[in-house]
């Protein structure tokens, strides 16, 4: 149980983050979305007391996390990829993590395992290819057993078995009861695992719902109709509740609040000769994309002289 | 009020969940295991040692060459067999205090501080157990280096103006005072590897603070020069493991002083810091 409560943190005159409202609940993933610079590993920085906010508050299981007795056991996080020494083994930093808790040994073993580091576990971590690092840093965070698990990018550098592996491995944990909360900037990639979805732009809140809300909020019953009377056609169609769009001289309208059925009903019963009817549906892309436009913070093709000071 | 829920829910976690718990002792052990699981750490310590007995020999027979030759340098006119084989000291103190630079500054510049701090939130047991172990293993290596130097350079100039024995009146005392500057000096490097966070900071402010300033101090006045001189960190060290002391320097015992006040400068900064600014 994650508990934010107007989160605010400022780096001068940057905002990072603004006053962000949310909850993260256990027994369900919940994605922390949004793009590039919108405050998702600043947020979580916070939550585990690397950063302090400049105001607002963020509770996990009820404490702030530096009050906890056992914080490894309250929250396992995966910050940044490297959060490691290079010369240090992968079963050496797991070994001094464990010390400061009296977690035994064999946990140590256990998460070795569960990671699949077995084979390299003995070697220097510095030698690491990205996504045994990132397998090294995941070990870690579940080195504690906790009830919340914080990944933030998780499947960065991973192949694709690693990622199938961390989609198993989060929903898993949700099973299991857990507080599961993982930061990604693919929607692609939340989609699969998420169930909620907490989405941020800016340091602002963007959105904090399901996947399946957030399909049905963006629109995603759009009819495209393609007819040789648009004029007509509009008359026909228009009532309450319904919303048709389509640029002038152009044969081509967007419907919503009707189905293709109703549409191509309706314009039979008035002879209007139709050339396509189509539902389109939003992806989950999409629907992310249009929520997020105004928030992206580096488009490609301006040049940003504005630089954040930490990694996002 | 406050104590009795928060003794109520630590009850409850308890009894649901297996009892971890951080520990000044166990954040403690976990330094220790953290500083000898580097190579750097055996490298660098193993330097240090080399340098301590190695130019405290060489320094032994060159004294003694010049003595059976006639031709004596004027830097060693007043020598004895302590400052002669303690004068690996200066050589030691670089390797020992950017270890000690090392074991703080080197997790910032690695991100494993973040591994660290997300382990101990409360961060100020990582800082004073990283100086308490360091400060210890860079005690234990300056005086057993400081002891070999002089257990086998007084064998080189026994038979000389410079012979002494172990037993003779203030060795004792200036073998041990070497091996606790050297230790100070650890925890010094560790203070400043956590105060500046950077390994090029830290060590150029160590180097700086030890070796450079003394010869800054000499553009002033004398006047100026013999009051602040004898309190300079450099100095005030010499001091601890000096055998002969005059009028512009302090004793062993207020050259401990002043070097612990030091020491806790540099510890204090880094725990205010600590403390105060993000990671």
């Amino acid at each position: 149980m994650i508990d934010a409560r107007q989160l605010t943190k400022r780096y001068g005159e940057k905002t990072a983050v603004d006053g962000l409202d949310f909850v993260v609940k256990p027994g369900t993933v919940t994605g922390f979305l949004g793009p590039n610079g919108a405050g998702k590993s600043t947020t979580m920085r916070m939550i585990v007391g690397l950063d302090a906010p400049t105001s607002g508050s963020v509770n996990v299981n009820g404490h702030h996390y530096a009050r906890h007795q056992a914080p490894l056991q309250e929250v396992g996080a995966l910050l940044e990829a490297k959060s490691i020494h290079p010369g240090r083994s992968a079963y050496n930093h797991l070994r001094a993590l464990a010390l400061t808790h009296g977690i035994p040994g064999r946990r140590v073993d256990q998460v070795i395992d569960l990671a699949g580091l077995g084979s390299v576990a003995k070697r220097r971590a510095g030698a690491f290819s990205l996504g045994m690092g990132q397998r090294l840093g995941i070990a870690a965070a579940l080195l504690g057993d906790p009830q919340t698990v914080m990944l933030d990018e998780p499947v960065n550098g991973l192949d694709p078995e690693g990622v199938l592996w961390i989609r198993n491995l989060l929903k898993g944990l949700a099973d299991e009861g857990r507080t599961v909360f993982v930061s990604s900037h693919l929607m692609s990639e939340m989609a699969l695992v998420a169930d909620h979805l907490i989405i941020v732009g800016r340091g602002r809140l963007l959105a904090d719902t399901t996947v399946a809300d957030l399909i049905r909020e963006a629109g995603g019953d759009t009819v495209k109709v393609v007819t040789q009377d648009p004029a007509r056609l509009r008359d026909v169609l228009s009532g309450p509740g319904v919303d048709i769009t389509g640029r002038i001289s152009s044969e081509e309208l967007q419907v919503t609040g009707l189905t293709a059925r109703e549409i191509g009903l309706k314009a039979a019963e008035h002879n209007i000769a139709l050339f396509e009817l189509s539902a389109r549906t939003v992806s989950l892309e999409e629907a992310f994309m249009d929520l997020t436009r105004d928030a992206v913070e580096y488009h490609g093709s301006t040049t940003a002289t504005e630089t954040l000071g930490r990694p996002a | 009020m406050s104590a009795l829920t928060a003794t109520a829910e630590e009850r409850r976690d308890t009894s649901v969940r297996p009892a971890y718990r951080v520990t000044g002792r166990r954040v403690l052990s976990s330094e220790w295991a953290k500083l000898w699981s580097l190579r750097s750490t055996w490298i660098t310590l193993g330097l240090g040692l080399l340098f301590l007995v190695a130019f405290g020999l060489i320094s032994a027979s060159r004294y003694e060459s010049g003595i059976n030759s006639g031709h004596m340098d004027r830097d060693f006119a007043d020598a004895t067999a302590v400052s002669l084989s303690l004068f690996g000291t200066n050589f030691a103190q670089l390797a020992l205090g950017v270890l000690g630079v090392l074991v703080t500054a080197g997790e910032y510049s690695t991100g494993m501080i973040r591994s660290t701090f997300a382990a101990v939130p409360r961060r100020l047991p990582v800082l004073w157990s990283k100086a308490a172990v360091f400060g210890l293993v860079a005690l234990a290596v300056g005086t057993l280096g400081g002891f070999v130097a002089f257990l086998i350079g007084s064998g080189i100039v026994s038979g000389t103006p410079a012979a002494m024995s172990l037993s003779h009146a203030g060795v004792l005392r200036s073998l041990l005072g070497a091996g606790l500057y050297l230790g100070l000096v650890g925890v010094i490097g560790t203070a400043l590897g956590a105060l500046l966070r950077s390994v090029a900071g830290g060590i150029s402010v160590l180097v700086a603070a030890l070796m450079l300033i003394p010869g800054l101090i000499s553009l002033l006045p004398s006047s100026w020069q013999d009051d602040i001189s004898p309190y300079l960190p450099s100095n005030a060290g010499e001091a601890m493991f000096a055998l002969t002391h005059d009028s512009t320097t302090l004793s062993p015992g207020a050259g401990l002083l002043v070097f612990l006040c030091w020491t806790s400068l540099a510890l204090g900064g880094a725990a205010y810091r600590l403390v105060r600014s993000d990671v």
